[in-house]
């Protein structure tokens, strides 16, 4: 096995690598991701090795930048936009929704999408405002397009080349607080499919669940929960839709208590959504209420609060006492 | 207390400062010279612009001459049935284009059958010529379809877009594709190739739009924007648009631009061929303006004479582009009243042919809604097509 050690954000780069010298229909578009590498340096040294015609920096607005990579998927190309933060993909909500997410039915079958819109998202980073917001529920409830979010710089490495290979326009959450932290990564066993929820963490007693930055936070809360007697299995959801249910469905058939964990507000969310499914799907396998764990109801606050308003460990382990004591 | 005055307020009527605090909106700003070459009498008069632009006219032959008649006859019949249709309850909606033969005709015919299209709504006669059947345009408009046809199996005539300005990035992101192919800039007009956007005034205020001018400029990108003005985005001037003449917008994105009379046909074309040519050349973008009239409504649901002036249509109406290119015709002695006569015959032909095949359309399979929301499998819309069959199929049992 060949494998190595990489941040997400250097097995993100060397996967963008991998898929532009793969296929050369493939392009990046983004605001200062040649020269500058992007703000995150995940396309660092892309422009300067595939050239400015693949690696483009664009003009600095985000509809712009979808709506192009319309036109280019018209003409064959497979464009990966990067949205440079969270709160700014709004600008360009139209062309993703009334046009990305509807072409591949407007057209009836003759023409394909395979545009990635890569979002870097969430909080835990101490950014301003705009900087550290989940709004993939806007996009989850939008027919027509696929959404991941990876956790691990494995997955990142492998989920990027895959979601670019998908016909379909699939948006890549990308938790930012994740970039930094080292994983290894396989650089060839077969990668699992894109749309699957993997089991991270074995566990009896409650599941608990959650997606990009949210897995850690989950992983750390088992570690603790066992040091307390308590077993959990941590689903990393990977798929944020369709959303795999399977490995879910089991899961709860074993342990009986789903939390569902995000840094989203949690009214009308992903978790309500898998929250609502799987009462209806398990109802007889559950010994307690589905719960959810998510930020607030409000706005992301200023970044000295975002450690209140976030979920963490504690407000994890808060909702499995309640689910265990039900 | 005074009672508060609510007589409607009328373009081109002096406003009362006092009340319209936002500033008057003044008449349309017509400073700009526009390209013509045939007089509303229907002359061959080129003006001073449009002397640059006579060598494309070359390319037209006699044939094409009364071609460009035939096709603005043909498809104002096909509109006008096609309104009827909408009266009738055949059609969910109709949108006209009474009044914008020439600037659709002209253009149209100008690009080659290598350069794709992109419109907004209402250019029929473009995807007319294109080789489009009006019929998909009626599918679309009857219920039974959001697109209508496969793009390259009609001339590169790409899909309507509801959705205003939003067609305009996809055509330049199109044309950023036709350069990086290396298919601009050749140096063989028979094979290079270029984008043509078609947009209105009211588009123009659009975020998209602007972008894509601003794209499209950065990237030099082989394209052309036609923006039709004709005169009203549904209820508002285009003095709510803009207060300068769109065209002098253009050259703030640098973009080559054009004013054109959009009633002369020959101008629309000869000034539609100069831009599409510069663009495969690999010169750049290109802006067009033409200066049109939208005789009829918005669309069927409209009703222009809650917001427009009987005076301004008949002053339009008077400058009517087909009347004006026949009596070009007549001039030149290029048709005469047989021909003309035909050319009726044939439009209310295709008319009745085409209000023939709308009464036929049939249903649509609910399979249309699942099928293609994704391109490659997707667990939940699959689930869902099954679970309407089973629902389905579960009344035929009961019964």
């Amino acid at each position: 096995m060949t494998a190595t050690t990489w941040t997400m954000a250097k097995a993100l780069n060397q996967g963008l690598a991998k898929a532009l010298e793969d296929d050369d229909r493939v392009l990046l578009m983004g605001e200062d991701i040649g020269a500058l590498g992007g703000v995150f340096r995940v396309t660092e040294g892309l422009a300067a090795r595939f050239g400015e015609n693949r690696v483009m920096d664009t003009p600095l607005a985000e509809s712009g930048i979808v709506g192009t990579a319309i036109g280019l998927a018209m003409r064959g190309y497979r464009s990966v936009c990067e949205i440079q933060f969270d709160g700014f993909i709004y600008p360009a909500f139209d062309q993703i929704t009334s046009q990305l997410a509807k072409l591949t039915a407007r057209h009836e079958g003759s023409a394909r999408f395979p545009i990635v819109i890569r979002v870097p998202y969430g909080g835990h980073i101490g950014a301003v405002e705009h900087h550290q917001e989940s709004p993939e529920a806007y996009f989850a409830h939008t027919p027509g397009l696929r959404l991941v979010s990876p956790s691990t710089p494995n997955d990142a490495y492998w989920m990027i080349q895959q979601a670019i290979a998908s016909d379909d326009p699939v948006m890549f959450f990308e938790p930012k607080s994740r970039y930094w932290p080292k994983g290894q990564v396989d650089l060839e066993a077969p990668a699992t499919p894109l749309h699957t929820t993997r089991v991270a963490r074995g566990g009896t007693d409650a599941t608990v669940i959650g997606h990009g930055a949210m897995v850690s936070v989950l992983l750390q809360a088992a570690e603790v929960a066992a040091t307390e007697g308590t077993s959990l299995e941590v689903l990393d959801l990977r798929s944020l839709s369709p959303i795999d249910y399977g490995p879910i469905l089991r899961s709860v058939e074993k342990t009986g208590r789903l939390i569902v964990a995000q840094e989203a507000p949690g009214f009308a969310s992903l978790g309500s959504e898998i929250a609502a499914t799987v009462a209806e799907r398990a109802f007889y396998a559950l010994q307690a209420p589905v719960l959810r764990v998510s930020g607030f109801d409000t706005p992301f606050p200023p970044a000295k609060l975002e450690s209140v308003y976030l979920p963490d460990a504690d407000r994890v382990l808060d909702a499995v006492d309640r689910a265990l004591d039900y | 207390m005074p009672e508060p005055d609510f007589a409607p307020q009328r373009l081109g009527r002096a406003h009362d400062d006092t009340k319209d605090r936002m500033g008057t909106v003044p008449e349309t700003p017509d400073d700009a010279v526009s390209v013509q070459i045939i007089s509303p009498e229907g002359r061959y008069e080129p003006n001073a612009a449009a002397e640059e632009f006579l060598p494309y006219l070359e390319r037209v032959d006699e044939d094409l001459l009364r071609r460009f008649y035939r096709d603005m006859v043909v498809i104002r019949r096909a509109d006008a049935e096609a309104g009827h249709l909408q009266r009738q309850g055949q059609l969910a909606l109709w949108v006209p284009s009474h009044g914008q033969e020439a600037a659709q005709v002209g253009s149209g015919h100008a690009a080659r059958p290598q350069d794709s299209i992109f419109p907004a709504y209402r250019e029929h006669a473009v995807g007319m010529i294109r080789g489009l059947d009006l019929l998909d345009i009626i599918r679309m408009l009857r219920g039974l379809t959001h697109g209508g046809w496969v793009p390259e199996e009609v001339g590169n005539f790409h899909l309507y877009t509801l959705v205003i300005g939003s067609q305009t990035l996809h055509a330049t992101g199109y044309a950023m594709g036709i350069a990086l192919d290396g298919k601009s800039g050749t140096g063989s007009p028979e094979e290079a190739e270029a984008a043509l956007v078609y947009f209105g005034d009211g588009a123009t205020s659009q975020g998209d739009t602007n972008e894509a001018m601003i794209w499209a400029a950065s990237y030099q990108t082989p394209q052309v924007f036609f923006l039709q003005n004709n005169h009203w985005a549904i209820s508002v001037p285009v003095s709510r648009q803009s207060r300068t003449p769109l065209v002098d917008r253009a050259a703030g994105f640098g973009l080559r631009s054009t004013r054109v009379d959009g009633n002369d046909v020959l101008a629309s074309y000869a000034v539609t061929a100069k831009q599409l040519d510069d663009a495969r050349a690999g010169r750049g973008p290109g802006f067009i303006e033409a200066i049109t009239y939208r005789i009829g409504a918005h669309t069927t649901s409209d009703d222009p004479t809650r917001y427009r002036e009987a005076e301004e249509l008949a002053y339009w109406e008077a400058r009517d582009p087909i009347l004006r290119y026949r009596h070009h015709l007549e001039q030149r002695d290029l048709a005469d009243g047989d021909w003309f006569r035909s050319v009726d015959q044939e439009a209310m032909d295709l008319a009745a042919d085409l209000r023939r095949r709308t009464l036929a359309l049939g249903t649509v399979d609910v399979g249309l809604i699942f099928d293609n929301v994704y391109a490659e499998d997707h667990p939940v819309v699959r689930e869902q097509k099954q679970w309407l069959a089973a629902y389905e199929a579960g009344f035929g049992e009961a019964r």
